[in-house]
This record gives C-alpha cells, sequence and structure tokens, in this order.
C-alpha cells in the first residue's frame, strides 16, 4: 500500500520508479559542483580560484539544466507530480532528512559562525568558502566578498537554476512561466547585482535590495542604515523615500488589485527561492486545522513584535527636541498610533461582518499594541524603552525571527515541513499584506460551479497549507489571508475548478451550502439554513 | 431519537450525512466495509501514482466526525430485516435503525470472461482494489505488461496509473474508437492519438475472449476475440463499466431491478427505506438522462436531497442541468447540457479542433430553433455558472459561440481561442 512513506534506505533503489541514465548523470555533474564548493570548504588550494569557481557554478548549472530536460521534455506537456511521494527526498524519507540537517547546519553556520566558511576577520584575507568566492566579487564590486556574498551568489544560482527547472515542469502554463521568470529577474537583478553596482557608485549607501520592503527588510529603519541613506546625498534620500512609500503607497495599491502574490510569488525572494527550489516540497505543508490556528497566533505575533521593534528601533535615536530634528519622539509616536488607529477604525467599520468574531482578536492586539507604544513612551529614557535597551529589542528580532525563523527553519527545513515555513508562519510582510488581501482587495480563487470532485489535489500540492478543496467542494471562493497565488491548485487541479481571478469586491466571499447542478429551489432552501 | 443509519461512506451517504446533521440532530450512523473514514474515490488513482497519500484522499479530518456527532461504523451489512428494521452484519451483529438509506455504490462489471476471477484480475473501484493492484503491479519488474478491458473513464484512468510507473499497457477498447458512444467522432479520435502519444498499446474494435492462467492460479495471458492473438500479461483490468452494489438487498422485499428502484424522492418501495447515489434506479430517466447515474456529482445531489426529505422536508430529486467532467491523461474534459455522440433529430454539431490536436470543442444546437443544447469542450476550462445560466436562458448558438470569452475559465495568461472558434463556426454557416 503506498500510502506509508517509503523510506527506504537503500541507495541503489529507493523509488518506485527507475531513474533514466542521463538523470544519473546529470545528479553526478551537480554534486561534482558542490564537490569543488566543499572542497574550498575544506581550505583546498585551487591552481587557479577563477577558473575552478567558475567550473564549479557551471556544473552546477549543467547538472540541474541536464536533469531538467530529461524529466520533462521527453514527456508530453501536463501535470509531472508521479511518484513524488514514493521518492525519499520529497516524502520526508532518508534524503529528505539527510537534506535538511544539511541545509540546517549551512545555516547555522552562515548566521552564527561565518569564520567557519573562511570569513576573514581583523583585516585578514578570506579563506575556505568565502575566500573561493572573493574573484566573483571583486570583479562586480572591487571588495572582497563576505559570508552574504558567498550566500547570496548560491540564493541566486538557485533561484535562477530551479527556476528552469520548474518553467519547463510547468511548459503548459503561462502563468507558472511568467511568474517564474519575475522572480528570477527580481533576484538576479534587485537583490543581487544592483546592489553591487550600488556599492561601485556609492560604497557609503548600505545594502539594499530595492523590491525587499519593510518589514520584511526589519533593518531599514535601523540608524545606521537611515544614517547611511541621509549621509550620501540625494540618491540615498531618494532611496529611504522609495523605501517608505513601497510599503505605504505602493503595497496597498498592488494588493488591491492582484492581491498579496505580486509581492510573493512575483517578486519576493524568499517567495523565489521556495517557489523554484523549494518547488519539490510544497506537498509538505500541513493542511490540518491545528496548523491554521498556530499559523495565525504565530504570524500576527512577529507582526506585533516587528511593528513594536521597529517603533522602539527609530524612537531610540530620535530626540525630544524639535530644533534638532522635525521628527520628535512625541510626534513619532503620535504618528503611530494615529496611522494604526486609522486603520484599525477603518477595518471596523466597514469590515466588521466579514471578520466576525477575529475581531475580538483584532481589538485586542490592536490595543495592545497601543498600550505598549505608549508605555515606551512614558517610561523610555535615551537608549531605553520600557527599562530595556531598544537596541537589545532590536537584536533579539534580528537573532529570533531574521536569523532563526526565516534562515534556519524557513529554508533549512523545506524538506521537512514544506517550502513557505517562513512565509506562512513567521514573515511580517506577509501578514500585513494577507490582511489587506483578506479585507481589500480585488483578488480571490474562484471555484468552478459544482464540477469539484473533491479528490484533494489542490490542498495535497498547496505550499501554505490551505486546505483549498474544503472551500472548492462547497462551490465557495477561496479568499484567505496566507494564499500567495502561486497557482499551482489551478495548475493540478484534474477537472478545471480553480481559478485565480481580480474581480469586483461584490461578492467575492461567497459561502454555499449547495452547489450548483442541483434543483435551484434546493439550493435556496439550504443556503437558507 | 430517531435513528438515521447511512449503509455506504462514499460522497452520496457522507453527503446526506452532513446535510441531516445541518438541519438537525437526529442520531447518525454510517456503515462501511470499506474503509473506515470518507475518502474521494475519484482521486485514488493518484496514490498509485504517487501525486498523493492515501489521508489526503479524505476530505474531512478524522476528529471531523466525532465533533459532529456523526457515528461511524465498519462492517458488512448482509441482510436488511425490512420488519424489523434491522440491519444484520456478516459476524453476527445486528443495528437498528428508523430510516435506512442505501449508498452503496457500484461495483466493477465482469461479463463471464473465462479466467475473470483468477489472481491479477481486478476491477479498479475500491480501495482493496488500489492495494491489490500495489501487490501485482508495484514496478515495471514484476508486472511487465498489464492488460485493460474497456474503454470508459476507469480504463484510461487505469492505463495512466500503470503508465506512471513505466508498466507497458495493452488498452482493449470494444468500440473503433475510444468513448465513443458517449463522445463525437472527433473527439474520441483525438483522444484515440493522445492515448497512443503517451505510448498505451491501444487496440480498438477489440474484445477479450479469455484470460488465462499459469500453474498457481495467477494471470498469464490474455487472448484477444478476433485474432486469437495471445498476450503475455501480469494483471487484468477490467474495466467495462460498474453495476449497482446491491445483491445483499436482492432476498430483501425492497424492490430492485439493476439497482434499488426509487420514486422521484428517492424512496424505495418500502416506508423509510431511502437510496441514493449510484446504486439507486429511478423508474424513468430524468430530463433526459439515464435511470442509474453513476456520477460523483449525482450522488452528491441525491444526498443533499434526500436530506431534506428526512427532516421532514419532502423533496423531489431534480437535478439542473447536465455537467460532468473528466480527464483524459493531460487532457481536461468539461460536459455542460447535452452532447450526444452522434446529433439526434433535429440537431446540429458544431465541431473546432485545434491544430496541436490536444483541444477541441463540440457544440450541440437545435437546428431549427437554432436553440443551444450542451458543449463539449477538451483542453479549454469553461464556467459551469455560465453555461448553466445560459442553457436556462435558452440562448441560441450564436450567441453562445459569439459570447465564449465570458465563459473562458482557463488560467490566467493562456492563449485564447474565442476568435479561432468564432471564424470557424462563421465559416462553417457561410458553407452550409
Amino acid at each position: 500500500m503506498s500510502n506509508k512513506l517509503n523510506e527506504s534506505m537503500s541507495l541503489a533503489k529507493p523509488d518506485a520508479t527507475n531513474m533514466p541514465i542521463k538523470q544519473k548523470i546529470a545528479i553526478a555533474i551537480g554534486f561534482i559542483g558542490l564537490f569543488l564548493l566543499t572542497l574550498a570548504f575544506f581550505n583546498t588550494s585551487f591552481p587557479s580560484k577563477n577558473l575552478f569557481l567558475t567550473l564549479a557554478l557551471a556544473l552546477l548549472f549543467v547538472g540541474v539544466i541536464i536533469y531538467s530536460r530529461s524529466s520533462y521534455l521527453s514527456k508530453l506537456e501536463g501535470i509531472k507530480n508521479d511518484g513524488v511521494w514514493f521518492k525519499s527526498i520529497s516524502s520526508r524519507g532518508f534524503w529528505g532528512w539527510i537534506l535538511g540537517i544539511v541545509l540546517t547546519s549551512f545555516y547555522i553556520v552562515l548566521y552564527f559562525y561565518p569564520k567557519y566558511l573562511g570569513l576573514g576577520t581583523n583585516g585578514e584575507e578570506n579563506a575556505g568558502l568565502i575566500g573561493f568566492f572573493d574573484p566573483l566579487s571583486k570583479l562586480l564590486s572591487g571588495r572582497p566578498a563576505s559570508q552574504w556574498f558567498v550566500y547570496g551568489t548560491l540564493y541566486t544560482v538557485a533561484i535562477l537554476v530551479f527556476g528552469y527547472k520548474f518553467i519547463l515542469k510547468y511548459r503548459h502554463n503561462r502563468y507558472q512561466q511568467l511568474r517564474t521568470i519575475s522572480v528570477m529577474f527580481f533576484q538576479l537583478a534587485f537583490a543581487f547585482l544592483i546592489p553591487e553596482f550600488m556599492y561601485v557608485m556609492n560604497s557609503d549607501l548600505p545594502y539594499y535590495d530595492l523590491k525587499s520592503m519593510w518589514p520584511l527588510n526589519y533593518y531599514i529603519f535601523d540608524e545606521w542604515s537611515v544614517k547611511g541613506f541621509l549621509s550620501s546625498g540625494n540618491i540615498g534620500l531618494a532611496f529611504l523615500i522609495f523605501g517608505i512609500v513601497s510599503i505605504f503607497v505602493v503595497s496597498p495599491i498592488l494588493t488591491y488589485k492582484y492581491g498579496k502574490r505580486w509581492y510573493c510569488s512575483w517578486v519576493c525572494g524568499c517567495g523565489g527561492l521556495a517557489e523554484t527550489a523549494g518547488d519539490s516540497f510544497r506537498q509538505l505543508s500541513s493542511k490540518k486545522l491545528s496548523a491554521w490556528k498556530i499559523e495565525r497566533w504565530l504570524i500576527h505575533t512577529v507582526l506585533v513584535f516587528s511593528v513594536i521593534m521597529t517603533t522602539a528601533m527609530i524612537y531610540t535615536y530620535l530626540g525630544y527636541d524639535k530644533n534638532d530634528f522635525w521628527l520628535t519622539r512625541g510626534l513619532f509616536i503620535s504618528l503611530v498610533i494615529g496611522l494604526l488607529t486609522l486603520v484599525f477604525t477603518g477595518v471596523i467599520l466597514f469590515k466588521r461582518h466579514e471578520l466576525g468574531k477575529d475581531a475580538k482578536y483584532g481589538a485586542i492586539g490592536f490595543f495592545v499594541v497601543i498600550m505598549v507604544l505608549l508605555l515606551m513612551h512614558f517610561t523610555g529614557t535615551t537608549n531605553h524603552v520600557f527599562y530595556i535597551k531598544g537596541s537589545a529589542l532590536r537584536s533579539a528580532y534580528g537573532l529570533y525571527i531574521g536569523s532563526i525563523f526565516s534562515g534556519v527553519i524557513g529554508t533549512g527545513f523545506y524538506p521537512i515541513l514544506g517550502n513557505r515555513v517562513w512565509c506562512r508562519f513567521g514573515c511580517p510582510m506577509a501578514a500585513i499584506l494577507g490582511f489587506q488581501q483578506r479585507l481589500f482587495s480585488k483578488f480571490r480563487i474562484t471555484t468552478n460551479g459544482g464540477q469539484c470532485i473533491s479528490c484533494g489535489n489542490c490542498s495535497t500540492y498547496c505550499e501554505m497549507g490551505i486546505d483549498v478543496r474544503a472551500y472548492a467542494q462547497k462551490g465557495e471562493n477561496i479568499v484567505r489571508s496566507s494564499c500567495v497565488g502561486c497557482g499551482i491548485c489551478a495548475a493540478v487541479c484534474p477537472r478545471g475548478v480553480l481559478k485565480l481571478e481580480n474581480d469586483s469586491m461584490d461578492g467575492r466571499i461567497n459561502p454555499n451550502e449547495i452547489l450548483l447542478g442541483n434543483d435551484v429551489d434546493l439550493m435556496d432552501l439550504v443556503n437558507k439554513q | 431519537m430517531e435513528h438515521i443509519v447511512i449503509i455506504g461512506n462514499g460522497i452520496s451517504g457522507v453527503t446526506a450525512a452532513r446535510h441531516i446533521r445541518k438541519l438537525s440532530d437526529k442520531k447518525i450512523t454510517i456503515v462501511s466495509a470499506e474503509t473506515e473514514y470518507f475518502f474521494s474515490r475519484t482521486a485514488l488513482m493518484y496514490v498509485y501514482m504517487g501525486h498523493m497519500k492515501f489521508e489526503h484522499t479524505q476530505p474531512y479530518e478524522n476528529w471531523f466526525w466525532k465533533k459532529n456527532n456523526i457515528n461511524l461504523k465498519q462492517g458488512l451489512v448482509n441482510q436488511i430485516d425490512t420488519e424489523q428494521k434491522t440491519l444484520h452484519f456478516k459476524g453476527g451483529e445486528s443495528l437498528n435503525y428508523d430510516k435506512l438509506i442505501i449508498a452503496t455504490g457500484s461495483k466493477p462489471n465482469k461479463f463471464g470472461w473465462p479466467g475473470q476471477d483468477l489472481d491479477g484480475v481486478m476491477g479498479m473501484y475500491h480501495k482493496q482494489d488500489l492495494e491489490n493492484l500495489e501487490k501485482h503491479a508495484p514496478n515495471n519488474s514484476i508486472c511487465k505488461r498489464a492488460v485493460i478491458v474497456g474503454g470508459g473513464l476507469i480504463g484510461i484512468e487505469l492505463a495512466e496509473m500503470l503508465n506512471s510507473r513505466d508498466i507497458p499497457v495493452t488498452f482493449l477498447v470494444r468500440e473503433d474508437s475510444f468513448w465513443n458512444g458517449v463522445l463525437p467522432q472527433g473527439e474520441s479520435e483525438m483522444i484515440n492519438r493522445h492515448i497512443k502519444n503517451h505510448h498505451i498499446d491501444l487496440r480498438l474494435s477489440t474484445n477479450l475472449k479469455e484470460i488465462k492462467s499459469d500453474e498457481n492460479g495467477k494471470v498469464k495471458s490474455i487472448i484477444i476475440e478476433e485474432t486469437g492473438e495471445e498476450i503475455e500479461c501480469n494483471l487484468v483490468g477490467l474495466t467495462a463499466g460498474v453495476t449497482p452494489n446491491i445483491d445483499f438487498i436482492k432476498d430483501s422485499n425492497i424492490e430492485t431491478a439493476k439497482g434499488v428502484k426509487v420514486n422521484r424522492f428517492l424512496e424505495t418501495n418500502i416506508p423509510d427505506i431511502y437510496a441514493i447515489g449510484d446504486c439507486a434506479e429511478q423508474h424513468e430517466g430524468i430530463n433526459g438522462r439515464r435511470t442509474i447515474e453513476a456520477v460523483w456529482y449525482t450522488g452528491r445531489m441525491m444526498g443533499e436531497t434526500v436530506a431534506q426529505t428526512i427532516c421532514s422536508n419532502r423533496l423531489a430529486y431534480n437535478p439542473g442541468h447536465w455537467f460532468n467532467s473528466a480527464k483524459f491523461l493531460d487532457i481536461e474534459y468539461q460536459t455542460y447540457g447535452w452532447v450526444f455522440s452522434k446529433p439526434r433529430e433535429d440537431e446540429a454539431h458544431f465541431h473546432w479542433k485545434h491544430e496541436d490536436d490536444t483541444k477541441c470543442i463540440t457544440v450541440c444546437y437545435n437546428t431549427n430553433t437554432n436553440e443551444f443544447l450542451g458543449i463539449n469542450t477538451f483542453g479549454i476550462r469553461m464556467r459551469h455558472e455560465i453555461f448553466d445560466e445560459w442553457l436556462t436562458e435558452k440562448r441560441d448558438v450564436e450567441y453562445v459561440i459569439n459570447h465564449l470569452p465570458e465563459a473562458n475559465f482557463d488560467p490566467e495568461f493562456y492563449t485564447k481561442y474565442e476568435a479561432e472558434i468564432l471564424s470557424a463556426f462563421n465559416k462553417k454557416l457561410q458553407t452550409v
């Protein structure tokens, strides 16, 4: 019975079907590339770093490209999920756990022990893996590599090669192809190349990935960051203004028109990695109701934490006197409270009915934040807010949320918990966009009358753990704050039941108890209940 | 408290139970011999193909039933005592009911082929069939070839399943083109080619003569009726349609023919006993429908209806416009309204096929009134709601073809074919 997972430890033949020889060769090529990187990690001295770095990255590209072409181009266009639950890597089997452990270890070293990757401290030269990437870094920006440069390069390579694989996998589906090209572009250009070139033009500018918005980019309003922008002339000021405008103006407009997918599955780097390198793990997200409950508490807690942390951070470096700078502490706190109140009253006035009993939780959350902010204001001193150092809050956030949650767990646990753990349970940006998507957006997933057969492909392949089927089999549109609009549910549906759409706000949420196809009077009757 | 017992935990029985629970606090018990919990039968294929685990085919989490106070009982009902209102189970247990809903579904047809009960011969319907398949055809070294007998929806799904594990498949179809008792010729032929493109050995106009056994009573080969050819195989799938699964009722005083006879209220001849879903047989087909409808959607609708009746709002089963869907390997199929394989009297078909040979539509209309009667669509998704509306409004065929873009349900950025369809339609009008 294939219900039980295939957790065979056999290296020879763990799968239900044989792997073609071409794919084995492709995997070998890719692993030679990884092996070269491993050698570099152990400080092997290569005759030419230039040559071997190029070779290592090229082998990774070539391996994945050959593998993808062999997997998908030899077959007719269509859904390619055969054997997903038989492969140990994609069903939490032996190789899945190995990969999870390797990734998690890599993240721990990356965030907390970069010296093991060879980061040169106190003016020493880089060695090991980081040293291996020096030639590329010098080529792009003239400076030696850092652990973040290595990470950024590998991250970009992963999105590009697995993006290519994804495009072939969905070669019959233009929505999937376009959004994948989009995340590949934004990663390569905005997250990787442009910041390097910006450094070349003006080395005082802090690293700034233009597409990464607060609160996902939680350090943009840090003192060093803001000072960096302000001391870099007009261009720096422009970037700072862009950062503010993008979260308060651009994002609300785009989310209203297209839902949060414009960001989460078309632009965002975290989403980009999840959709490409993480695609093989999307079926591992939990669809249990209990997981949904945890999700809602966790992600909103992180949001509250990030709002308070950011406010506290900015607060500590503002002055009391408006002669120093027009934005004083009192004014700033008032602005924050004013904005939150505006959002809160707006929601309660216009959307109370849609929220139902969740409105109560929202109200509690809102008043907690306001109370905390006021408490902060009245207990704060120069660098203490509620008697603790403002910077301590920021460090805690950076450590627990920025590093451990988003990196170590978010990506390291791909093969165990699915590819959107961070986006689903932790990302404060996703929480904000999701809140808007649920209440003020034209986006929804439409279900097609009575055509659902409850097969469960949609729910299984939803990376956000939404039980899509629960809605589809009732003929109800899916309007969920967590939906990132990846469109895979619609793609894998064998009966053409689901469609991502932007349409009018009226009738967007349509709880139906009886589906189309039955006698109309009966529909009226049961929906009345 | 009134005790409602439902035999069968498929879509019909479970829908009835859910709606009775919504409408009342009656005691509800669902009996099943097949599985503990409700699962989607249509999704069994994806378990074998490795797209899903069995638990993913279960639409409700296991706590759902207790939370909604629906009792689940595993057991095989042997006999219904309608006088004492008692069910007798295999193993001697019994269960009393006040009202009984029979929702036992179907079982695969067997037409008395020699060797049809050998080891390795199976239908593809129950969860046990899936387990059997896993045993006889886990991979292509144990199952070197499989033969499928019967060219319907389950047959092509079984072919797709075996194909996903690289097991060579010979597919015997009695008709001269796949499913052409239902599909118009152009569509049926397109699917023939699609099947062959998947390297499935499709044999049209071919019947099974007998299944041969090896010395251990296991399938060894099959013989083809027309040519006498012997094909060696390790598995034979019998997928020549289904019949109501009602053998245990035959000797009770509940009226049966092929299925359990019911009136429009889904009531049998015995008071307080109802039948719904695949096993129910109407005295007359409703609005051109068959008397037995073995379709997911109709099972669900009957469940919704019978729940009303049981909760003191006696309602006739009154299905709306016909619709259905399926997937033939990579090609999705939807149908709305009536499109028969050959136009009936005063009917004509407009057929359009895309040059890539994976998309086509057939529109059926009345030649006197031009009224739109139905559409089959392959490889292009269309909106149920819109067609339901157009059928109710009795739109004419020109209107429908001109407004096809409104009905499009393909994902965003997909190539649209409505303009091509419209120009093909206009061209056809000029030549006629």
